[in-house]
């Protein structure tokens, strides 16, 4: 087994759940990475949109910003915001990618403040595209450092919805049916959300790290999945794909 | 009547009243005129203190940087200001601490390269009145101001404290019972975007992404328009299909080669990256980036001379080559 580093697999894990045909909306950096990689390794058919317009791209390098000309190289269509999120709004978007400051036991996430909204202590971007596709695609994946710091019970401030309180909240309060958090993918594991109780649970644990270490970094009380495994590592064909195809430049796996 | 379910707590800074927007669009000049000016008199005709300001394009991509310079260059103050999309153009109006006012969908970063270290400091400060939305909800707003409409309904924020600290309202539908966040219409008073052509009384035409400028354009009170170049009317009248903003919208047109520098323009040229790390370096000490102001703002006469400082043609001749991903270094 070839050696890899931790970007590379959290990439790999991630790549892993996007199945061919999908599509999926995307920002910069690591969920790029990731869908880029699952569309040359075994999801040819991945519709990959970015929020600022561009459609089904053939992305010829990684972008560095989500209205850059890269995300419509080649692409289906050049369009704009409102295309593209009344198109996730109708659920035609399968999964999209978060990140955050902060993410709680019910996948809500925090990109807004930390401290008081009034007198922020720090003041993070705020929504962006974040809270429509966290409110309106199917499946919300994040990809994030397993951190008790980041890894908080509640959000201080819910910038985009998870589960917010826990079962029915979220069509309660008038968001789409049958959406959420679906996966959380760290340096350690990859968590997914009990069904019944919508809290995270851990599913896999990567190599070298067991439950306990996860558990550590969790500034709350983690559910374990009916069958915790260790997650599969990268292959030799997908680091390749990786390191040659993907992200030759080395600007989001050599972090 | 709807029934309102719930109710942000945020400040409305505009007054989504359709038929305030219908009597001030009636009063707009219909006539075809020419409308070139400079930068400089188009920001000191159009942009007055304490007007609502909000911006085109997608924070360092196809933004009109000329204007945001000269609002600075010229000291506006006490502005609103729309904080959507934005990343580079936020940067450059908060170091002019221009707007007291913003509402907030996305401010501060800079996407994959960062922070504004000064941007951050601004917000920070206390200085600034906001009001939270989303991309799409402001995206919303605009549209709503668009279609001439006092709001317009969708599916996201409920729930969060985003939605809490908005101006908007969630609502039963009479027709579902479903709830649905209401979104107000937003007519900014002036607004910049810059395109690829335009002829001299206001038709544009843009390539690639629009982002949220179709709704801009139409739900402006005032529009100045920058392009890389001017066109005939003849070209316009030949393909009007490639007309995506109407003259009637706009109220000044400036020639700006190069404009969106040192954001990406599609298919002319690519982001300076190293100029934009720049920026973000030397925020970091308030003193540098006072004499970093004074000397890339408020001491040049206007944005050629800001090219210059920045490597002139040579520089964006390199910018070209890497949006068209030519190699420059490989030679047969």
């Amino acid at each position: 087994m070839t050696d890899y580093n931790t970007m590379e697999l959290m990439i790999c894990a991630a790549a892993r759940n996007l199945e061919d045909g999908a599509s999926v909306a995307v920002g910069t950096g690591a969920p790029c990475a990731a869908a880029m990689l699952a569309q040359k390794a075994y999801a040819p058919n991945l519709v990959i949109i970015f929020e600022a317009g561009g459609i089904a791209p053939l992305l010829p390098t990684m972008p560095i910003s989500v209205g850059d000309s890269r995300t419509y190289y080649k692409a289906v269509m050049a369009s704009g915001m409102c295309e593209v999120m009344e198109t996730i709004q109708r659920g035609l978007v399968d999964y999209c990618f978060l990140g955050g400051a902060q993410i709680d036991m019910y996948g809500n996430i925090n990109s807004t403040v930390i401290g008081d909204w009034e007198k922020p202590k720090v003041r993070f971007p705020g929504s962006g595209g974040a809270n429509d596709f966290g409110s309106l695609a199917w499946k919300i994946m994040v990809i994030t450092p397993q951190d008790a710091r980041r890894f908080v019970e509640r959000a201080s401030f819910i910038t985009t919805p998870g589960y917010l309180d826990g079962p029915g909240a979220r069509e309660a309060a008038g968001l789409p049916a049958n959406t959420g958090p679906h996966k959380v993918i760290t340096n350690m594991a990859v968590m997914g959300f009990d069904p019944e109780s919508k809290r995270m649970r851990v599913e896999s644990i990567h190599k070298g790290y067991s439950f306990d270490d996860v558990q550590e970094n969790t500034g709350f009380e983690l559910l374990r999945a009916p069958e915790v495994v260790e997650t599969p590592e990268p292959t030799e064909e997908e680091l390749r794909l990786l390191r040659d195809e993907v992200d030759p430049n080395r600007y989001i796996i050599g972090r | 009547m709807f029934e309102v379910v719930a109710e942000g707590t945020g400040p409305l800074f505009m007054d989504p009243d359709a038929d305030k927007a219908r009597e001030f669009f009636r009063t707009k000049t219909r006539a075809m005129v020419n409308k070139v000016m400079t930068v400089s008199e188009a920001v000191g005709k159009f942009v007055h203190d304490g007007d609502y300001l909000a911006i085109g394009g997608f924070g360092a991509n196809r933004i009109p940087t000329a204007v945001c310079h000269e609002i600075v260059r010229q000291r506006k103050k006490n502005l609103a200001f729309a904080g959507h999309t934005s990343t580079h153009d936020f940067q450059i109006l908060a170091a002019g601490e221009v707007f007291n006012r913003c509402d907030i969908a996305y401010i501060i970063g800079l996407e994959a390269r960062g922070l504004s270290p000064n941007a951050r400091r601004y917000m920070e400060s206390g200085k600034v009145e906001s009001c939270e939305w989303t991309n799409y909800g402001m995206a919303c707003r605009l549209k709503a101001a668009a279609a001439g409409v006092s709001f317009m309904p969708a599916r996201n924020m409920m729930g969060t404290d985003t939605f809490k600290h908005s101006a908007a309202k969630v609502v039963k539908c009479p027709f579902t019972g479903e709830n649905y966040v209401l979104y107000p219409a937003l007519w900014p008073d002036v607004s910049a975007i810059h395109v690829h052509e335009a002829d001299i009384y206001g038709n544009c035409r843009i390539k690639g992404i629009s982002v949220a400028d179709l709704e801009l354009a139409r739900a402006s009170k005032r529009l100045i328009i920058t392009t890389e170049r001017l066109i005939p009317n003849d070209e316009i009248r030949s393909d009007p299909t490639s007309t995506l903003i109407p003259y009637y919208l706009v109220d000044a047109v400036c020639e700006v080669p190069f404009g969106s520098y040192p954001g990406n323009m599609p298919y002319e040229y690519f982001s300076d990256e190293e100029h934009l790390r720049l920026w973000l370096n030397v925020e970091k000490d308030p003193e540098e980036f006072k004499k970093f102001l004074d000397k890339y703002i408020y001491r040049t006469r206007d944005f050629n001379q800001y090219l210059e400082l920045c490597g002139g043609l040579e520089r964006i001749n390199e910018l070209r080559a890497i949006e068209h991903l030519i190699d420059l270094e490989e030679r047969g």
